[in-house]
């Protein structure tokens, strides 16, 4: 009896599961070391990029923005890893059956667990991106990027697009591999399968040399289509508009999560 | 009453020797019974051999003559001399010669050596020029079987920037007396041919006389051309003028005959050369064009598949161990092997021996697929010697051999499949990207900056090995990751992997004993 009046007033299941999950979220050391490791990794890789760039000439044809943002190479990375691991835990530990019989709404759980992680992530991927433009900012205009070589600014709406849209694809990322993970529902294959769709299909672009395949493998790989928002100079020869590319990430984020929505909802757990 | 003492039970099976080879057994039968394990091996295979089909999607812009059904939209492309070795070859130039029976020597003293460089499109659009030379601008003598493109040579020439140098048969070259020419310091230059053989000799007065190389030009024709030359590499509007004085000859021969080999346009020279003469000199002015190797294609395309490959094979890799700590089957592992260093090398044995045998059948497969779809392209080939080829498909087994080890042993610290798969991709794939990255203004260059020496310090150096381009410093070219050039040569990029390897694999020997499982 005391039991019951303990649960008795209940909020809404979802805000429930949200609870639920925000709880196992902080309370396993994990997720926030991946968090940190977001922010350092792309931190320092995109510091050391915009070190090493040099723009000597008018016409380097070097983007001050993608320089910046190099650390997302590898910072996306850590990023797909959050996604997958939020879910691939809860398979590997068994846990997931613990967590659908308190949850038995399966969606809801996935949504749940997709909110849950969204924002943490998102605040992560804010600060890498911040501290890496704040970086490129104190370091590129030492490197030849001056306006006498035509970057006159580094605050003018293009580079706040470029910021806030690779906050935006990172997030994505996210998403993506979570949406993987929900659908084959192992950690391994489902961050082999990330890491190959986002960096596959850039190095075969570059590698295959026929120009009209290698720019329709640009429009349709989640990393090169999406990075184009990252851009600043060329945006007229790019091979989508940077929106565009941010909408190809997302298209490929909606389907994974759906893949990942419709076989949670049909198969055992 | 009393008990009775109760023997413990023996099993009469006697324990198995602990070998290490028993152990490698044991690993072996692990990795083969495990279903989705096999499978991400052959998909290694199969993706390797199934990009070698896309080794022809090149835009070339023409299509080979050869080809039946070409394109109408695509114009024939020009057919592109082959050197004595089968490999494609610039042999555009301004030949002033005379006809050579038998042996004999030939010796002239360069006085002078100047030229016009291509400095971009000036006010009106069209293309200027200003004095000045390319660093391999040549001018000098040579002996040449024929008139025809791509046929055997032997010369000496000096060079923009680049000194004295004995150049033949296209590929290669050899340095002679430093230093440029001008009236005050003169080259002298000598060839001498002796049936198939030719030396070169250069001398700065004339009088004492160094040879640079003595060279065998295989089955050279008794009556050869030889004579002076000049070479101007670089747009249609460069030139180069030689003034040559002391021309001498040991047989007798009257009159020169001046020939633009490769005639004018495509593969041809840039504009027809000049011959004056006055006193004792010869002053002979070329237009654009080369004796030179060519930018070319190689089977080296085959194996675009690689990266592809490599997912798979990592992902196993790492969950070979990583599967132990999820399953709790490392605590079964290490009391049958309580010797935790052998389990590890066990392990690493079997890996590396699923990756090489994986890369040797993935890349023979696709050499075998892509040999015909990159000829069928009308692209110039390089020619791949068997012993090339051989070092192809071995590296592509050692590089996926030591990226599983990698993998295992960085699975082996981590003791997570996502941490250890996403860090062993991330070290292999972004410094590869990277090279086509920001930095490199989406070139790729493989030397210097640009994302260049990310090739050199990380495992992915190891893509040297299937390298089958070769790379020539007497052309001025630029050698791009995407067309298949890598910084470092094949052994050295395979050590680096190596090395990676090595350093995780210790670290993991270091931790897996000092941890508890």
């Amino acid at each position: 009896m005391s039991l019951a009046a303990r649960v008795s007033p209940s909020p809404h299941p979802v805000v429930q599961a949200l609870h639920a999950e925000w709880t196992k979220l902080r309370t396993v050391a994990g997720p926030a070391w991946l968090l940190a490791g977001i922010i350092a990794l792309t931190v320092t890789v995109g510091a050391a990029a915009a070190s090493a760039a040099q723009c000597s000439s008018a016409a380097c044809g070097i983007d001050p923005a993608k320089v910046s943002f190099t650390g997302i190479y590898p910072g996306q990375a850590v990023v797909a890893v959050a996604g997958v691991l939020a879910i691939g835990n809860e398979y590997s530990t068994g846990m997931i059956k613990l967590s659908l019989t308190a949850m038995p709404r399966r969606l809801t759980w996935l949504f749940a667990k997709t909110a849950v992680l969204t924002a943490p992530v998102l605040i992560a991927s804010a600060l890498a991106v911040a501290g890496s433009a704040l970086a490129g900012r104190l370091i590129l205009p030492g490197h030849g990027f001056t306006p006498a070589h035509g970057y006159a600014s580094l605050t003018a709406g293009t580079d706040i697009r470029a910021a806030a849209g690779t906050v935006v694809y990172l997030t994505l990322i996210t998403l993506l591999s979570l949406g993987i993970a929900t659908a084959v529902r192992d950690s391994a294959a489902a961050i082999g399968l990330v890491l190959g769709l986002l960096y596959l299909f850039p190095i075969l672009a570059a590698v295959i040399s026929d120009a009209t395949i290698s720019r329709r493998l640009q429009q349709i790989g989640p990393m090169s289509a999406g990075l184009d928002v990252q851009a600043t100079i060329g945006v007229n020869s790019l091979p989508l508009t940077p929106w565009q590319g941010l909408g190809v990430v997302a298209l490929w984020t909606a389907a994974a999560l759906l893949l990942g929505a419709l076989v949670l909802k049909s198969r055992d757990a | 009453m009393t008990t009775r003492a109760v023997t413990p039970y023996r099993s009469p099976v006697t324990a198995p020797r602990e070998s290490f080879w028993h152990l490698v057994h044991a690993e072996w039968t692990k990795f083969r019974t495990v279903r989705g394990w096999v499978i991400a091996a052959l998909v290694t295979i199969l993706a390797i051999t199934a990009f070698a089909f896309l080794a022809g999607s090149i835009s070339g812009g023409c299509t080979a003559v050869s080809g039946a059904s070409a394109a109408a939209s695509t114009a024939a492309c020009p057919v592109q001399p082959t050197g004595p070795g089968g490999e494609p070859v610039q042999d555009a130039f301004y030949f002033v010669h005379r006809q050579l029976t038998g042996n004999g020597t030939i010796t002239a003293q360069l006085t002078s050596l100047t030229g016009q460089v291509d400095v971009g499109p000036g006010s009106n659009g069209q293309p200027q020029t200003a004095p000045g030379l390319q660093p391999w601008s040549k001018a000098g003598i040579i002996i040449k079987e024929n008139t025809a493109q791509g046929s055997a040579y032997a010369a000496m020439m000096a060079t923009g920037s680049n000194g004295v140098r004995m150049q033949w048969d296209y590929v290669n070259d050899t340095p002679g007396l430093p230093g440029s020419v001008s009236v005050s310091a003169p080259r002298w230059l000598r060839l001498v041919r002796d049936g198939d053989t030719v030396t070169g000799y250069d001398s700065a007065d004339g009088a004492h006389w160094m040879p640079v190389g003595t060279v065998t030009l295989p089955g050279l024709t008794t009556t050869v051309k030889a004579g002076l030359f000049t070479a101007a590499p670089g747009t249609d509007a460069a030139t180069v003028t030689g003034v040559f004085q002391h021309i001498g000859l040991s047989w007798p021969a009257t009159g020169w005959t001046a020939t633009n080999v490769g005639g004018t346009g495509p593969n041809g020279v840039g504009q027809p050369g000049t011959l004056s003469q006055s006193g004792g000199a010869l002053t002979v002015t070329g237009g654009s064009g080369d004796i030179a190797p060519a930018a070319g294609i190689s089977v080296q395309r085959a194996l675009l598949g690689t990266f592809f490959g490599l997912v798979p094979l990592i992902v196993v890799s790492a969950m070979f161990m990583t599967g132990e700590y999820r399953r709790g089957l490392i605590r079964v592992s290490l009391t049958a092997a309580p010797r935790r260093g052998r389990l590890l090398a066990a392990k690493a044995v079997v890996i590396g021996a699923v990756g090489f045998v994986a890369g040797l059948v993935a890349a023979t497969l696709a050499l075998a697929v892509a040999t015909p779809i990159v000829r069928r392209t009308g692209i110039p080939v390089w020619p791949a010697s068997p012993l090339t080829e051989a070092r192809m498909v071995a590296g592509t087994g050692a590089l996926l051999a030591l990226a599983g080890v990698l993998a295992l042993a960085i699975g082996t610290i981590v003791r997570r499949s996502a941490p250890a798969i996403a860090a062993v991709i991330v070290v292999i794939f972004v410094p590869y990207l990277l090279a086509f990255g920001p930095l490199s203004g989406g070139h790729g260059r493989a030397g210097g900056g640009g994302g260049g020496w990310a090739l050199q310090v990380t495992p992915v150096a190891a893509m040297a090995a299937q390298q089958a381009l070769p790379k020539f410093y007497q052309v001025t070219a630029v050698y791009r990751v995407s067309d298949g050039y890598y910084p470092l040569p094949g052994w050295a990029g395979l050590a680096v992997e190596c090395a990676w390897a090595a350093a995780a694999l210790a670290l993991a020997f270091y931790l897996l004993r000092r941890r508890d499982a």
